[in-house]
């Protein structure tokens, strides 16, 4: 696909041989909710860039790729990263380029080995936070256990990026014997999050909105492989893992009701939130189910071994506050229903672009 | 959380629905007036949780929804100026003009900026000192006090490059435009709650025995509004018509003295369009002339703009709680928080996207969730 083609407008592609007017979408131009992972994000995939590159591996929208090279499964996988600010409590741009593309891996139950990183830097940039945010992605990729070898620079004038995008990309290994995707999801199976939910999309947005509270909120990122290893020595038989990033957990969890045809059914006390998320969630008038995810996952698992995954989780650093927050269900296959904090029963469902602060 | 958690308590929340069964003999049709106490109820399914026969119906109390077309419209031509920053409440980015919204205008190179308090545009007009700062001053009563210290603050301090787009409105007169419909079904309110912390409820008394309709104070938790309902409810089932504080932990018959002087001093009481609904006389606040140097309508002279709103939707109805959102053909379809066609659909507060946000555009294609929990 040229950049032309998504760059044109209705009418015009046409002066592009080969190539296809653009399709009838809603807007003419692209506008920042096509990357909130909502709806509009949705859209552009579903009708920009799936239709193009139709092929079973991109259908089974999977936070990776799984195929066969020579004896091996091979996982494939690549992210961006244009977080504002660069550095925040708990991770800056650079660690969390290597945490996401391994945490992607990760979700398709690979070893992650081998990243290749992008750099896209601003004209202006002080070498001293480059410096620092490759000093982090090296100390985060020792951490995780992988190896960055091979890369790319370019520079752009000022004004043309917000100082530094990055992606990754990265290859991984699947163990024999597991099979993690989203169309795994049967009735019956339980959902597991494996700790406090939202807190990296506050952390970043206490530092972007100059919000002081009393205790700090530092992201949560971290690399998932190592609590998913201790998840696959529980059982291999895990239907789905996903790391609930944009859009936070209700999206994740929609996207995979939708591809599986299930429903689910959600428990609201028990989905867990730390009592400093909760309050800034409160003066942003945001609500934590849509909030972006770092360092947690969610797991859906046959019922028989829940409680040895569970316990395997617990008994992770990066698990120990995991829940059971939900069940798989047959009925209202795509539709996500949670059991409210008063006894009440919503429908969850995902966003249309950003969630906005409220004005009262 | 403390202060929150108590609110959102299901023990409490059953005993009370226990309460409101024994209480309530017959039909009766509430609305609650507040956009945040709309947003509450769907979110956490409350009206669900009522006894058949007792009606919640979503009033007109979300600012964002009800500010008018023709004022959007005036926003835009602002916003669009390349001399202008234009600050705005987050929620009204989204909210569409005849052409576009603010979230276009910004992907095309508007300076469009999300404050949480209008105070925040001070700070911008003083680092931007050769740029224009346009902040669009809206809401109810809850939030005039923080946008007229704005413009007062701006003059103290000699501000000059600080204007606003005022476009308030005001919950009495809407509450009488309802009453007076020969439509209306409403039986009892839900006063709002953050709008009386300011103004008192004191100017409800009047409404309650001229009209004899209950009205009661209710805050936005999960509990407050479940209280309020059987509060209204016991009014109802005794003929009894009065004003009563659910919320008196915030609320107070004479409301926040200090911050009404000072809205007094920088606004004034004047007629105001709304959306889906149309001319309220009397029913928003303007600055005051002393203040029209900060008067953004006139600085950059689009008072002449007009619109004339498409009657392609019946928001208007449900704003006055004649219609629920999923009586429209077009909820869900057309019309959605994307390409929200009205009023009711283009802020989260509203009641149409309230119901779209929370899956009700769905169910028409599934089983009710009733039913599931049934199951």
């Amino acid at each position: 696909m040229s950049s032309a083609t998504i760059a044109g407008q209705n009418g015009d592609a046409g002066a592009l041989p080969g190539s296809c007017p653009v399709p009838i979408s809603d807007y003419k131009e692209i506008v920042l909710a096509h990357g909130s992972g909502g709806r509009l994000s949705h859209q552009l995939l579903q009708r920009i860039i799936l239709p193009q590159f139709q092929n079973e591996l991109l259908a089974t929208e999977h936070d990776g790729a799984i195929f066969p090279i020579g004896g091996a499964r091979v996982a494939f996988s690549t992210d961006s990263y244009v977080v504002n600010p660069l550095f925040f409590p708990g991770g800056d741009i650079g660690s969390l380029a290597v945490h996401g593309t391994v945490n992607d891996l990760a979700m398709c139950g690979a070893r992650p080995m081998y990243l290749a990183a992008g750099f896209i830097l601003e004209e202006g940039l002080p070498m001293r936070d480059f410096w620092r945010i490759v000093q982090s992605m090296r100390a985060a990729a020792a951490a995780a256990g992988v190896m960055l070898v091979t890369g790319d620079t370019k520079v752009v004038d000022r004004g043309k990026a917000d100082g530094i995008f990055i992606n990754t990309s990265g290859i991984g290994v699947v163990p024999e014997g597991v099979d993690i995707r989203p169309a795994r999801a049967q009735p019956g199976d339980v959902i597991i999050v494996s700790g406090a939910i939202a807190v990296h999309g506050i952390a970043i947005m206490s530092v972007r909105e100059g919000l002081e509270f009393e205790t700090e909120i530092a992201s949560d990122s971290a690399p998932l492989n190592g609590l998913v290893e201790a998840i696959l020595s529980a059982s291999k038989d895990i239907h789905v893992l996903r790391d609930p990033t944009r859009g936070g957990i209700t999206s994740a969890l929609t996207e995979i009701a939708h591809g599986a045809g299930v429903g689910m059914r959600l428990d609201e006390v028990c989905i867990p939130i730390s009592e400093e998320v909760k309050g800034a969630c409160e003066i942003l008038g945001l609500d934590p189910l849509y909030v972006a995810n770092e360092g947690k996952l969610l797991a859906i698992v046959p019922d028989s071994v829940a409680e040895s995954v569970f316990a395997a989780m617990r008994a992770h650093p990066l698990g120990a506050g995991a829940a059971i927050i939900g069940r798989v269900t047959a009925d209202n296959p795509g539709v996500v229903l949670m059991k409210t904090r008063v006894g009440g029963l919503r429908i969850v469902d995902v966003l249309t672009g950003e969630q906005l602060p409220r004005i009262c | 959380m403390k202060y929150l958690d108590e609110y959102r308590n299901e023990a409490i929340a059953q005993k009370i629905l226990g309460e409101i069964r024994r209480t309530v003999t017959r039909p009766w049709v509430l609305m609650e007036v507040c956009g945040g106490q709309t947003h509450s109820i769907v979110k956490y399914g409350i009206d669900r949780l009522l006894p058949e026969g007792v009606e919640l119906v979503h009033g007109p109390g979300c600012p964002v929804c009800v500010t008018s077309l023709e004022m959007i419209d005036k926003a835009h031509a602002v916003a669009q100026r390349p001399d202008v920053i234009f600050c705005s409440f987050g929620d009204m980015l989204r909210v569409p003009g005849t052409q576009d919204d603010l979230l276009i205008l910004k992907s095309r190179g508007a300076d469009i900026r999300v404050v949480y308090s209008p105070i925040d545009c001070l700070k911008i007009a003083r680092a931007n000192p050769e740029k224009k700062i346009v902040f669009f001053a809206i809401g109810f009563e809850t939030t005039a006090p923080a946008n007229a210290m704005s413009v007062w603050q701006a003059r103290q301090q000699g501000i000059r490059n600080f204007s606003a787009l005022v476009s308030h409105v005001l919950v009495p007169p809407a509450i009488s435009a309802i009453l007076e419909s020969p439509l209306n079904r409403v039986q009892a309110f839900l006063g709002p709650g953050h709008v009386c912390t300011v103004v008192g409820y004191r100017e409800y008394e009047p409404l309650a025995a001229k009209y004899h309709v209950p009205i009661v104070i209710s805050g936005f938790e999960p509990i407050d509004i479940l209280e309020g309902t059987l509060m209204a409810l016991r009014q109802l089932e005794a003929g009894v018509a009065e004003v009563e504080n659910q919320y008196p932990r915030v609320v107070k018959r004479d409301g926040n003295p200090v911050a009404q002087e000072l809205v007094n001093k920088v606004f004034e009481v004047a007629d105001r369009k709304w959306r889906g609904v149309g001319l309220i006389p009397m029913s928003g606040y303007r600055l005051r002339d002393e203040f029209r140097e900060y008067d953004a309508e006139r600085i950059f002279e689009v008072e002449a703009i007009d619109t004339q709103e498409p009657a392609v939707c019946i928001s208007g109805l449900v704003l006055q709680g004649v219609k629920k959102p999923h009586d429209c053909p077009a909820f869900g379809k057309q019309c959605t928080p994307e390409h929200p066609l009205g009023a009711t659909m283009v802020s989260a507060e509203g009641a149409c996207a309230a119901y779209y946000a929370y899956g009700r555009h769905l169910q028409r294609k599934t089983q009710s969730p009733e039913a599931v929990a049934a199951a």
